[in-house]
Parts: structure tokens; sequence; C-alpha cells
């Protein structure tokens, strides 16, 4: 028996410095093809976003209405539009308000709908049915339909649109982590940690939620791809942002009248939000594969 | 310390606990009894579904809806556990009263090192500071005998093998010096040699600590190396009550009889293990009067009526007198009863 028990320690030396959780995310992000290529589009639009100052070779905002219409050329990269604005300046100082508006309504609806999320799926019963509930009614509309509401009913602006994206958002973090929580709360280490006499808060933030934290993160990558389609999907519909702000969806609202003459309006707005969109989806495929327990790779 | 003349750490009485379901309420624990003392160990044994789980998730406060603690009373050391409020127990639970439980691979969380989880007791409890509470942590992982633990305190518990985790999870249990220590199946899941380990373990840490240990299990085996008194339980009642020596020298309830058949033996030859026959009745079909009538070979009409936990006074051979069974076998009536349906 004397050998067994030296055995066990000697070959759990073997495994080499403890590894954190976050590192070993990170390599299998980086070994991931689709999340590669995903990190790297988002980090591009956002050095963009960052330094578009030095960036814009023209104020996104000037008009010169002798020279509309433009096709790109070595002067206006990318065209100039109907009131002869750089196309190029007007999607490289866009950049940050798609961002913005993308992670920031993902962010409060997520921040939101987590503790719902929570709330529904740790006391279950009563609080469950009326969060459940309510989170149900809400994901009966279809999005772009809700926020279309809602951004009628508040009016049209920047800050609204997040508004009523964030609120789109709630119901879907509210189900996913309800459903993650119901999982973990009957593990053995949760009626380990209350055997230990911890209060339910700090079990359910403290002890929870870092367990139901993948299923969140990818769908949060993914949920911030169809935050942006939406709000460039609300200014298309000219409910969103307003006209002049170089907001993408308002540029394809915009240059929709002049497709067929002129399809550069359209088209170069229309490929940065393809890439931004493609870039959090790649992304949130790449963390689903890692954050998988089951996935090998 | 003697565990006589003394109040007991634990004393559970008349326990009851049942679960509400829609086809009506399940009694799981239905008037359970027994007392330990300190540094005394009893064990607690029953197949699946007798309710000795149940009964340890209830003195801990932890069953969850729908089940519900009905009657009785648990004392710890004198105070009576179930008239505390929920924030007032939830001050004993891992603190003065812990539980280790069977399943080492899941009983951690994943997403904390090893320390982190040792730790936390002493930082709810003791109001350690972080630093404090890691050298504590440190401190305890070395005595439950895990080497390199200020290494292992960095681990995270994917990284250890079920036996260093069960480990744990009793530094864990032990770190704010409990006075009860409840281990449900705290060896089920290990293997074999491992499992003698732990429990040496167990006994080790008890002796220095004097803590009193409640073992919840259905190996027999554990029951004889470990505990000091033994409770079998049956369909949610204790059925018979024993120091460890005199149930093996002498079981007296048909069931416990049964169940030491049951165990393989090396120094007997036989062909096949002897078995209970049929399963524990389903509360809709709980018998009124003995609950093991339905299985139990000596069934007479007597055992209609509901037996109590007695001193058994009749039948039972040696003279010695510390257990108590629940069977009308060993008491004056089993005669005249018996008597009377041979006349007839």
């Amino acid at each position: 028996m004397g050998s067994t028990v030296n055995q066990k320690p000697a070959r759990e030396e073997e495994i080499g410095a403890p590894e954190s959780r976050w590192k070993s995310l990170f390599k299998k992000l980086i070994r991931n093809k689709s999340s590669l290529i995903g990190s790297c589009i988002l980090i591009f639009f956002l050095l963009v976003a960052a330094f578009a100052p030095f960036l814009m070779t023209h104020d996104p905002n000037s008009t010169d209405l002798l020279n509309d219409f433009e096709t790109p050329s070595s002067e206006n990269w990318f065209g100039t539009d109907h009131n002869g604005r750089d196309i190029y300046s007007r999607i490289v100082y866009g950049t940050h308000l798609t961002l913005y508006v993308g992670t920031v309504s993902v962010a409060i609806g997520a921040a939101v709908g987590i503790v719902l999320g929570l709330f529904a799926g740790y006391y279950g019963r009563f609080v469950d049915t009326v969060i459940m509930r309510v989170a149900d009614v809400l994901l009966a509309f279809p999005g772009i339909l809700l926020a279309l509401a809602i951004v009628s009913a508040l009016g049209a602006s920047l800050n609204n649109v997040i508004i009523a994206l964030s609120i789109y958002n709630i119901p879907v973090f509210a189900r996913i982590v309800r459903g993650s929580v119901l999982e973990v709360k009957s593990v053995e280490y949760i009626e380990a940690i209350r055997a230990l006499g911890a209060k339910d808060g700090k079990i359910m933030f403290q002890h929870i939620l870092p367990n139901v934290s993948s299923p969140v993160i990818v769908q949060a990558s993914l949920q911030i791809a169809t935050s942006i389609l939406s709000a460039a999907g609300l200014s298309f519909l000219g409910v969103g942002v307003q006209p002049p702000t170089p907001e993408w969806g308002a540029m394809l609202n915009s240059g929709r009248s002049y497709m067929w003459d002129s399809p550069h309006l359209t088209l170069f707005p229309g490929i940065a939000l393809v890439l931004v969109v493609l870039g959090f989806n790649l992304l949130g495929d790449g963390l689903r594969d890692a954050l998988d327990p089951k996935s090998k790779k | 310390m003697a565990a006589t003349d003394k109040t007991p750490i634990l004393k559970v009485e008349g326990l009851q606990t049942s679960f509400f379901t829609h086809d009506g309420e399940v009694k799981a624990v239905d008037g359970v009894d027994f007392e330990v003392g300190a540094n005394e160990t009893l064990g607690i044994v029953g197949e699946s579904g007798s309710g000795k789980s149940i009964t340890s998730l209830s003195i801990m406060q932890l069953v969850e809806s729908p089940g519900k603690i009905k009657g009785g009373s648990i004392n710890l050391t004198g105070e009576d556990l179930l008239k505390k409020s929920k924030s007032q127990f939830a001050k004993y639970r891992g603190n003065r009263v812990s539980m280790i439980f069977q399943e080492p691979m899941t009983s951690l969380n994943p997403v904390f090192t090893v320390g982190h989880q040792v730790s936390e007791a002493l930082r709810i409890h003791k109001k350690l500071g972080k630093k404090d509470a890691r050298q504590e942590a440190i401190r305890m992982l070395k005595l439950v005998g895990i080497p390199a633990p200020e290494d292992r305190a960095k681990r995270y518990p994917h990284e250890l093998s079920g036996g260093m985790r069960q480990r744990v999870m009793i530094a864990i249990a032990l770190s704010c010096d409990p006075e009860l220590l409840i281990a449900d199946e705290p060896t089920t899941a290990l293997d074999v040699t491992i499992q003698a380990q732990i429990l040496e373990l167990i006994k080790n840490l008890q002796e220095s600590s004097g803590m009193a240990v409640l073992i919840i299990t259905h190996d027999l085996g554990v029951i004889a190396e470990t505990a000091d008194k033994v409770a079998v339980m049956y369909a949610g009642e204790v059925v018979e009550q024993a120091d460890v020596k005199t149930l093996f020298k002498r079981p007296l309830h048909p069931y416990t009889k049964g169940l030491m058949n049951a165990i393989p033996r090396h120094d007997v030859d036989m062909d096949e293990l002897e078995v209970i026959k049929g399963t524990v009745p389903s509360s809709a079909e709980m018998p009124s009067g003995c609950r093991f009538m339905k299985r139990c070979p000596y069934a007479s009409e007597i055992c209609e009526t509901h037996p109590s936990l007695a001193t058994p006074t009749h039948n039972y051979g040696v003279e010695d007198d510390s257990g108590a069974v629940r069977c009308w076998i060993y008491t004056e009536e089993w005669d005249t009863a018996t008597k009377k349906q041979e006349v007839q």
C-alpha cells in the first residue's frame, strides 16, 4: 500500500505549474481558427475606432456639393456620397459609434439580465414565474420590432437606441443565466458551500455566477453582433441615430436611393457592417468551443 | 474524554422530515432519536431510501423544498438548533457543525483554487483577513496530509485526484474546528486503499480535536472500521441501535441480520450471498405496523402493530444491555402472541 500512497503525489507533480483559467482560455482561442480571425477583425476595428482622428482624411461631416457621387479615387478612397462627404472618413468615424452601441447595449442588458436570471434560477417558484413570464413576453416580440416600438415611444436618438436594445437584450441573458443556474444550483459544491454557512447573495454571485459565465460570454459576443445589426436596422428605418451623424445604418439608409447609379454609397458601409458582425460571430463561435469543457482541442 | 455521563454533543429526538409532493406526504425520516458524544463516532447505516442522508441534511437544515422538518428537536450541546432562525443557524453551519459530502469530484467549486475554498469558511466564520485565512488554509491542508500544501493551495480542483479532493473537503469541513462533523458517505466514491486512508484520517483528526462524528453509510465495513455506536435505519426509522461490537456480535433486528448475511465473507464457504427479499416500501404502501414486516422471515400477527424502539428484554441471549431494537421478537408479548397463534 505504501507504494500507492507515494506514487500519487509523484504523478501529480508532473502537471507542472498551475495555469490560470484565463491563460488557458487565451491559448485555446489562439489555436481556434474562427476565434483567431474574429479577434483579428475586431482588434482591427478597435484600432480604427481608437485612432479615428488620425485615420480620417476629411472631416466626416463637411459637405462638398461640387464633388458629390465621386467614385473611389486617391483623393476620396471610398468615394463621396450625395452631399459630397468623404465616405471613408465617415466610416472610420462611425466605427466607434457602432462598437459603442453594440457593447453598451449588451453590457446593460447582460448586467440586468444576469441578475434577474440568477434570482429566478436560484429562488425558483414565485420569483422565477414572475421574472420568466415577463421575459417570455419580451422575447415573444421580434427583436427589431420591440426596439422599434421602444424607440418610437422614447424618440429617435443614439441613447434611446441603446436603451431599446438593452431592454431587448435583458430577457435573452435572463433566460440563459436562469437555465445554467438551475443546472449549477443542484451540484454538490453549491450544497457544500451552503453547508459552510455562506449566505444566499454570496452563493449566487460568488459561487454560481462564475460557473455560468461561459454561456454568458458566448452569448454576449453573439448578442453584440445582433445589437449592431439592430442598431443599423433602426437607423436604416430612420428611427435610430439621426443624420448627419455618420452611423453606418444611417449611411446605408441615405445611400439607398442612389443604389443603382452609385452603389459605393451603400457598398462600403455595408462591408464594414458585415465585417464587424462577422468578427463578433466568429469570436463567439470560437469562445463557445474554447469554453466548452467537453471539447478537448 | 469519556462519552458517558456528559451532555452529548448532538442529541436528536423524534426528528421528522417529510416531503410534501403532489401525491401526498412522504415521511423520509419519521421519529429518529440518537445522540453522539464528544470524541465518539456514530454510524448510521441503511440502504438507499432509508432516510439516512435526509437525517444528516436535516441536522444541517439543508433539506430542500418540498422537504420540511416537521417535528422533533436537534440539540447541539444543549441548544435546540431547530429553534434558531435562518440567519442564526447560518453561524453554526460550517463553524460548529460541518459536513463532508459523498462526491469529492463535484463537491469543490471548479472555478476557485483549493486554497481559496479552504479559506472561505475561515473568512465567513472566523472573519480572518485574506492573508491570515490563506496561511490557516495551508496549515489545514498540511494537517489533512496533502503534500506540498503551499503549491496545492494554488491548484484548481480538477488538478487533484479524488482522494486529494476528499482530503481538501475534510480540510474545509474542519477549518473552523467544529464540534460535530457529519460525513455523508465520505468514501463511497473512492477506491479501497484511498477509502482506508480517508477513514484513518478522520479518526486521527477526531482524536486530536475531540469532535463528535456522524458517519452516514450503507457500507457495514466502514461502520466496523470507524464507528463506536451504530444506528440502523429502515424506512425512515431507527430499527436497531447498539455499540458497534455488540451489533456485529449479535445483530437482533431481522433487518440487521439480513444486512450482515448479505456481506460477502472469506471465512465461510457459500455459493450465493443471502439477499433481503423485496424493497423498502414506498410511502403509499407503508404498513401501519412494523415497516419491515413484509420482508421479514419471522413476521407474525403481532407485527401488525407498530413496535417501538426499546431495550431488548426477551429472546436476545447474551446478557448485555446497551442496545435498543424495534422488533416484537425481543419483548414479552412475542411469546404470548406466537403461542396463541400455535394454539389456533
